[in-house]
Parts: C-alpha cells; sequence; structure tokens
C-alpha cells in the first residue's frame, strides 16, 4: 500500500494536534503523580534512595564542572575588571554570575544529562520489560511507588546540586583570582559579601533550581512511562529528555529571570 | 462467597480501539486445577489474563473471579482482589534494582505487616520451594531464564494467592528447564490448593502438567477438552497445533493485500 499522500498544511495541522494531545497527557500524568505522592512522604526511604541515585550519583560530575567554570570566571572577569582597575570586584563577578544564572542554568543543564537520561531509560526499561504491568498485577501502583519518589528525589537533589555547583565555583574563581593572579584576599571576599543579596540573589536562584529540578525530573518520568516498549523506543525517549529539558531550562531561565529582574 | 469455578468467563468479547481481538469467550476454571490456554501467537492470550487481572475491561460479557465480576470492582476492592491473585509474565518481570530476596519480599513489604525476621523466614521457605534459596543475594540479571521464571514464581506465591496465572512460562526455556518449571506449577498447585492458569504454546509439556485444555481461535474458543480428549482429536485445528504444522486452519500468513498486487504486477501504475 502507498502512504497516503498529505498536503503539509493538513502535515503542520497533524503535528500541532499531536502536541497538544501529548501536552495533555503529559499534564495528566503529572497530576496523577502529585496526587500519589502520599506513599512516598510516609516512607521517606523511598525518596532517600533516589536522592542518591540522581543526587548523589551526580556529585562528581556537579563539582568538577563547577570548579571549571569558576576557574574561567575567574580568568575572564580578572581581564575584563583589571581594564577599569577594578579587580577587588572579582569576587562579587564571580559569587553574582553563579548563585544568578550559572550555578542553576549549568548544573540543571548537567543533570538533565546525567540524572535526567538514567530516570528515562530506567522507566523505559521497567516498562518495557513488564515490571511496571507486575507491579500492578501485585497491587501496587507504580505511580505511587516508582514514580513519585523519583520525582521528589529530582526535586529535592537539584537546589542541592545547584548551591554545590555555585559553592565549587566561587572556590574555582577564588583559586584562578586570589591563589594564582594575586588579587588581593580581604576584597575579594569582603565585597562578595557585602553585594550579594540573601533575598534578591540567593533565593531567586534557589526558586530557579527547584523549578528546573520539577521540570527536568517530570519530562524524565514522563518520557520513560510513554516510551514504546522497545529498545528503540528508550534511545530515542532518552534523546527527548535531554533535548526537551534543556530546552526548557533556556526557555524558563529567561522567563524568572525576567520576572525576578529589577530594572532599577 | 465459595463457587465451584473460581473463575467464569462468559461471552466476552475485546477491542483494541476497533481492533477486536476476542470475540464470545467462554471460559470456566475450577479450583484447584490447571487449565492450559492455548492458540497462535497474537490471538489474545494475554490480553484474556488481562481481562482476568482487571487491567482490561471487557466490550461485552464479564469476568468473574471468586464470584465477583471483575469489571464492576471499585479501585480498592480490584487491588483487594489482585492480592489473591499471582501473574508470572512471559520474561519472569523481576524488580531489575531489586535482589532476589527482596523481589519475593516486595508483596510481603507492601502488603503487610509482617517483621522483617518473619519475612525473613518465608521468603526462604518461597525461595526453597523453587530450589533457589542459594541464589537470594543475586541481582536478576545474574539469573538465567529459568532461574528468573522460578524467583517470578516464588515471587508470585509470596502471598499465598488463590490464583496464579502463567504467561508462556516455557518460553525460551532448554528442555530442561521448562521441565523443572512445568512442574513446578503443578506441585504448587497441588500443594498451596491454587488454581492456575497456564498460557502457552508448548503443547507437549503442558498436556502432561495440566487438568483442561481450551484452545483459541479468531476471537473464541476453538476446541476445549481434557489431555487425553486433545491428544485424540481429530479437530484439524487441534490437530496443526499439536502436531506442529505449518500450515492449516490457523493461516502461515498475516492478513495482507493482494501479493502480485502488493508488488505492483498486474495493476495499473
Ligand atoms: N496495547 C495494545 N494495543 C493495541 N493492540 C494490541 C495491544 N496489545 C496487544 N494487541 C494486539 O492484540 C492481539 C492479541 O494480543 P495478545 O493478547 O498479546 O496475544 P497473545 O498473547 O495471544 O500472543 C495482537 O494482535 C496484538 O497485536
Ligand atoms: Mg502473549
Amino acid at each position: 500500500m502507498k502512504p497516503p499522500k498529505q498536503n503539509l498544511i493538513s502535515r503542520i495541522g497533524h503535528s500541532v494536534i499531536d502536541s497538544i494531545w501529548i501536552m495533555g497527557v503529559a499534564t495528566r500524568f503529572l497530576m496523577q503523580v502529585l496526587w500519589r505522592s502520599g506513599t512516598s512522604w510516609r516512607r521517606f526511604g523511598l525518596i532517600i534512595r533516589e536522592i542518591y541515585a540522581s543526587g548523589v550519583l551526580s556529585l562528581v560530575i556537579i563539582i568538577v564542572s563547577g570548579l571549571f567554570v569558576g576557574m574561567v570566571l575567574g580568568l575572564q572577569g580578572y581581564q575584563t575588571l583589571q581594564t577599569y582597575g577594578s579587580e577587588q570586584a572579582l569576587g562579587v563577578l564571580v559569587a553574582l554570575s553563579l548563585v544568578r544564572e550559572l550555578g542553576p542554568v549549568v548544573a540543571a543543564l548537567l543533570f538533565a544529562s546525567r540524572a535526567g537520561s538514567a530516570i528515562t531509560a530506567e522507566i523505559g526499561l521497567m516498562k518495557t520489560t513488564e515490571q511496571l504491568k507486575a507491579m500492578e498485577m501485585m497491587a501496587v501502583d507504580p505511580i505511587a511507588r516508582v514514580i513519585a519518589p523519583r520525582f521528589w528525589g529530582g526535586v529535592i537533589s537539584m537546589p542541592l546540586l545547584a548551591a554545590i555547583f555555585s559553592i565549587v565555583g566561587v572556590f574555582g574563581g577564588y583559586l584562578v583570582g586570589v591563589v594564582l593572579i594575586g588579587v588581593d584576599e580581604g576584597s575579594f571576599w569582603s565585597q562578595m559579601q557585602a553585594a550579594v543579596d540573601v533575598r534578591e540573589d540567593v533565593l531567586n536562584g534557589v526558586i530557579k533550581s527547584v523549578v528546573f529540578g520539577f521540570t527536568i525530573t517530570a519530562i524524565a518520568l514522563f518520557e520513560g512511562f510513554d516510551a514504546m516498549p522497545t529498545a528503540e523506543g528508550i534511545s530515542r525517549a532518552t534523546t527527548r529528555t535531554v533535548v526537551t529539558s534543556s530546552l526548557a531550562i533556556l526557555a524558563l531561565d529567561f522567563i524568572l529571570t525576567a520576572f525576578m529582574f529589577r530594572g532599577v | 462467597m465459595s463457587t465451584e469455578n473460581l473463575i467464569e468467563i462468559r461471552d466476552v468479547s475485546f477491542a483494541y480501539r476497533d481492533r477486536p481481538v476476542l470475540k464470545g469467550i467462554n471460559l470456566t476454571a475450577p479450583r484447584g486445577k490447571v487449565i492450559a490456554i492455548m492458540g497462535g501467537s497474537g490471538c489474545g492470550k494475554t490480553t484474556l489474563l488481562r481481562l482476568i487481572g482487571g487491567q482490561l475491561r471487557p466490550t461485552q460479557g464479564e469476568v468473574r473471579v471468586d464470584g465477583q465480576v471483575i469489571h464492576q470492582l471499585g479501585v480498592d476492592a480490584l487491588y483487594q482482589m489482585r492480592r489473591k491473585m499471582g501473574m508470572l509474565f512471559q520474561f519472569g518481570a523481576l524488580f531489575t534494582d531489586m535482589t532476589v530476596f527482596d523481589n519475593v519480599a516486595f508483596q510481603m513489604r507492601e502488603h503487610t505487616n509482617l517483621s522483617e525476621a518473619m519475612i525473613h523466614d518465608l521468603v526462604l521457605m518461597k525461595l526453597q520451594a523453587v530450589g533457589l534459596r542459594g541464589a537470594q543475594g543475586l541481582m536478576p540479571h545474574e539469573l538465567s531464564g529459568g532461574m528468573a521464571r522460578r524467583v517470578a514464581l516464588a515471587r508470585a506465591v509470596a502471598l499465598d494467592p488463590m490464583l496464579i496465572m502463567y504467561d508462556e512460562p516455557f518460553t525460551g526455556l532448554d528442555p530442561i528447564s521448562l521441565g523443572v518449571i512445568g512442574n513446578l506449577i503443578r506441585r504448587l498447585t497441588d500443594a498451596l490448593g491454587l488454581t492456575s492458569i497456564l498460557v502457552t504454546h508448548d503443547v507437549h509439556e503442558s498436556l502432561e502438567i495440566v487438568d483442561y485444555v481450551y484452545f483459541i481461535s479468531n476471537g473464541v474458543v476453538e476446541a476445549e477438552g481434557t489431555p487425553a480428549e486433545i491428544r485424540a482429536s481429530k479437530l484439524p485445528f487441534v490437530h496443526q497445533f499439536v502436531y506442529a504444522e505449518e500450515d492449516g486452519p490457523v493461516p502461515f500468513h498475516y492478513p495482507a493485500p493482494d501479493y502480485a498486487a502488493d508488488l505492483g504486477l498486474g495493476s495499473d501504475r
């Protein structure tokens, strides 16, 4: 049978309808996860396990990347600042860049590719090998027992990882700026302390990373749960998790920054 | 409520979207018996098991388990009912992130308040029954196909269900493991007073151990009988199946448009 010919307009129409459909399904899935989260909060050990799986196992990549990003910031920042003779402000530049932007965003991108892809692959495999159906037949709700703990594990891990990223990054900036180049240590720290505002900067950074954690984990779980139960289906779902959540992070970052921005 | 038949399936039809799979199935499973359901791949055997387990709703007819109509149960009652059912999936479906021990203990931990000491003893008893007490610390990927099936069996009987459904438990096993699983199914059914429903392609192994056989074809029960009756059957369909002939009433080809037309021969373009 020859495939039916479709014109461009009807193809576009179909893909729009498909994506709206998928968004509806995904939203319903997310609602179910939230609704059935009681079990995981009552048995907090389930969430701890997932914090270990997605959070602790992401630590190495977060720490190494944070250190390098901080060191690069130190180099670049020093170069720019010294032209204006204000290299003592290096600490401020490094800390603000990290706490406001790079910490939440870069940590989230790393989290999406390290933990998000792992979650999708794991759930997809559990579906493919009928583990989720088996659980249902044992009168255990897979959404409550498997999905929800992973969701909260991701939501809790993400801000902690972003914080660690920022802290290590500041240390990297210190290494390059103070230890290597010789910026005055006292002004590096004191200016940083004076300029970084807990509510304006730190809290907003934390809000961002909580939103990112929520988004990445939800996307990863949905893609795994929705994957076609074949090897190819899992590999496609894993790719989609990384691509979709990376785009979502960047778009959400813009929106959140716009809301937090004070033009004075 | 203790009816004589644990399972009664009356005139059940089912379709995936608009694709009919079952078209009026009648089937009963008396308590304490091993019932076999046979039929070609894709004839709807797994679908039938999922109807019994309440994972699907029939479009027509009803499935009764222990006197209750499955699709009329609410969520809680259905989950309550499922605690009394065990299901062995085709490749075991063991939880890959848990040890053998934890797999068998899973339902005890989820559904009971037994102490860990008690669970420990119960799990070892279940594993002993399938001969794998020594494998309690292994992960599922360290098991052979036959061992995984046996662990899944131990897990399925963990809460002493009244019914176990086996979905093609023999697939991909060597002849020795196949015999072991077959005998285990019979032994467990008799020892624990269960009822078993065995979906299988493996005619010879299953005719040895079952009490009654249903053949499904084209969405209906095409033939049924005791193993002796099945062996003696003159029905072409049953004969094809028992003697593994390639083409017969069960066609070799999946329904397709005319071959010549499909190749573009003899048509206009
Ligand atoms: N989730 C599904 N959606 C649509 N069609 C399905 C689905 N599951 C199975 N089918 C179709 O229903 C038919 C019966 O499937 P199944 O019960 O798995 O057969 P069996 O277990 O006897 O091999 C098959 O033709 C299969 O393609
Ligand atoms: Mg099947």
